[in-house]
């Protein structure tokens, strides 16, 4: 009893946001995940708080914890100074590194956020970068984004002199003494280790799934698929 | 509780001397917006700030999609932090509000938990060499706007008002979750009453409108919408919010988070191709502005030096409305004055000729 509960504890972010729930629901009335997904992040603060090993198990591995949005509307409203998504956000550092994350749908898509949005950083120093922001695949962003992707250096040379170029100004290229030095701060404080994490639990997952490992088709498929049964 | 409730949350904010640090989604969707803070604050207000290349994303993004640790981020903003201080600089200004919000999360850490700014300073100088900095005052972009709201009203060449009734324009301010609702009081006026926004658009002319869904999060929600199986989650949200808004008629939303701006244009581009249905008046939808654009008009600068032409929902009925002058042509041109073609249609802007003319009459 209580051994993932010791592992949250070491998260200070568990630390903050969990002192003790009275179950009000008031976190779950004003949660935009719990106005859309079958998800009530009283009930999760509550299991939490049982320290009962195999129902946080069951939180570890379900598709659950991966609704939260993150907007932390929770915590200003909370009467009792709890945070519901600092408690998601411990739950789901501990779901990767102990590899339950690929038990669902929604936690399986760490790898494509990992492979689009981490290795982003690295490789630009951005989290985002204009041609990130596929026009095909981002069909909401409108005819006007499109425009923008295929006339990028005109556009964007209208507001910055260095527009993929080293310098100071909006989307310059951020220089490889720069990238280097973030990429050791990864290396340093386990950031690329939790990458391989996340790769290596996939790639497991992936061919006990059928697929010949996390491939291209793996990726795509944590990217785009819904299965529909989360609402 | 009381309107002015927004009195009792303040924060000192530093009267010049800035250390810039861009947002990763504001120089993607909104690069006309840094160039008019950059602009605004060195030109127009006379004040000292810095443009560093050395800096980074944040990685707040990688942070709350749950991909990078805690401890890296930390040692990150350690990093721009320790360049703040080696630039000679002590009041660090982010763009973006995720950062904002990752900022004060994490000087707050450090000061709940000293052993882990400990840790990352060691961190920091193992990485990189660099010495952690603290800074004296942590504000965000729109923060310093605000501060500065009542000197450019005195400059001002435009005030949100209808040039054609006489009366203030009707305004939805949108304010970034992780503005105050991490810290309260980290922002104008709190996470229930936040003022920042209000205080510019009352200040050059405008009038605030109060809806019930006026809290709620644009639906961003970062994994929901940056993974495509989950973006019902981010539409549904701003659907939820623009359904709640339309019944006041609002002539524009502005907002102090890049994302929250993005979203709550991009969506409704996105309802409308999808049900036919738009939020604004006279057929189209609602413009939705940046702080800085809104300075911007205020203070008289082109709309396209702004960069409004990267908006989806068309903003001319809305520059008629507050009488800025512009070239229609001027809109498709890239960098060196040449025509690029313009975007295809859509129906979030679909308007016939009647009806336009009958707003500027």
């Amino acid at each position: 009893m209580g051994k993932y509960f010791d592992m949250l504890l070491e998260d200070v972010r568990l630390r903050e946001g969990l002192k003790a729930c009275m179950n009000c629901g008031v976190c779950t009335a004003v949660c935009p995940a719990a106005a859309f997904y079958n998800y009530d992040p009283r009930q999760i603060v509550s299991i939490v708080q049982t320290r009962d090993d195999e129902a946080i198990e069951e939180l570890l591995r379900s598709e659950t914890i991966w609704y939260c949005g993150e907007c932390m509307s929770c915590r200003p409203r909370c009467p009792r100074d709890n945070t519901p998504g600092y408690v998601i956000q411990a739950l789901r550092r501990l779901s990767q590194k102990l590899g339950f994350f690929v038990e669902s749908e929604k936690g399986r898509q760490q790898l494509a956020i990992k492979r689009a949005i981490g290795e982003n950083i690295l490789r630009t120093g951005y989290c985002i970068v204009p041609k990130l922001v596929r026009a095909d695949m981002h069909p909401e962003q409108g005819t006007v984004w499109k425009w923008v992707l295929d006339n990028d250096e005109e556009i964007y040379g209208r507001f910055s002199e260095n527009y993929n170029r080293e310098g100071a100004g909006a989307l310059r290229k951020v220089s490889d003494e720069t990238l280097a030095e973030l990429k050791r701060i990864f290396d340093v404080t386990g950031g690329t280790e939790f990458f391989d994490e996340i790769e290596r639990h996939s790639e497991r997952k992936a061919r006990e799934m059928g697929y010949d490992g996390a491939d291209e088709r793996y990726f795509k498929d944590t990217y785009t698929h819904n299965s529909n049964k989360h609402y | 509780m009381k309107r002015s409730s927004w009195t009792e949350y303040q924060k000192e904010i530093a009267d010049n001397d800035y250390y810039y640090a861009r947002s990763c989604i504001r120089q993607n969707f909104f690069p006309g917006s840094e160039k008019a803070f950059l602009n605004i604050i060195g030109k127009d207000l006379g004040l000292n700030i810095f443009d560093d290349p050395i800096h980074t994303s944040c990685t707040g993004i990688g942070y709350h999609t749950d991909i990078v640790p805690l401890e890296t981020i930390m040692t990150v903003v350690a990093r721009q932090f320790a360049l703040m201080g080696e630039a000679g600089y002590e009041n660090f200004i982010s763009s973006c509000i995720t950062s904002f919000g990752v900022y004060t999360e994490i000087l707050a850490t450090w000061e709940e938990f000293p052993e882990m700014e400990e840790k990352t300073r060691e961190s920091l100088y193992k990485a990189t060499g660099r010495q952690l900095c603290k800074p004296k005052n942590l504000a965000h972009t729109s923060d310093i706007i605000f501060h500065h709201r009542e000197q450019i009203a005195r400059q001002a060449k435009h005030r949100l008002v209808n040039a054609y009734t006489g009366e203030p324009l009707k305004v939805v301010e949108h304010i970034g979750c992780h503005y105050a609702k991490l810290f309260p009081k980290s922002g104008i006026g709190g996470s229930e009453f936040p003022y920042v926004l209000a205080g510019m658009v009352e200040s050059w002319g405008g009038e605030i409108i109060d809806y019930p869904e006026r809290r709620h999060c644009c639906g961003f929600g970062f994994r929901n919408y940056l993974v495509q199986a989950n973006r019902g989650y981010s539409i549904a949200n701003s659907h939820r919010k623009l359904e709640s808004m339309a019944p006041y008629k609002p002539d524009f939303i502005v907002s102090n988070c890049p994302g929250c701006a993005m979203f709550l244009d991009k969506w409704q581009y996105t309802i409308a191709e999808m049900e036919g249905k738009v939020y604004g008046q006279n057929g189209r939808g609602i413009p939705v502005l940046t702080y800085e654009e809104m300075a911007g008009l205020v203070l008289g600068y082109d709309p396209w030096e702004l960069g409004m032409q990267m908006h989806q929902v068309d903003v001319e009925p809305l520059l008629d409305k507050i009488g800025v002058e512009y070239d229609p042509a001027a809109k498709y041109l890239g960098r060196d004055g040449k025509y690029i073609g313009r975007p295809e249609a859509a129906v979030v802007n679909s308007c016939s000729q009647n009806a336009f003319l009958n707003i500027k009459k």
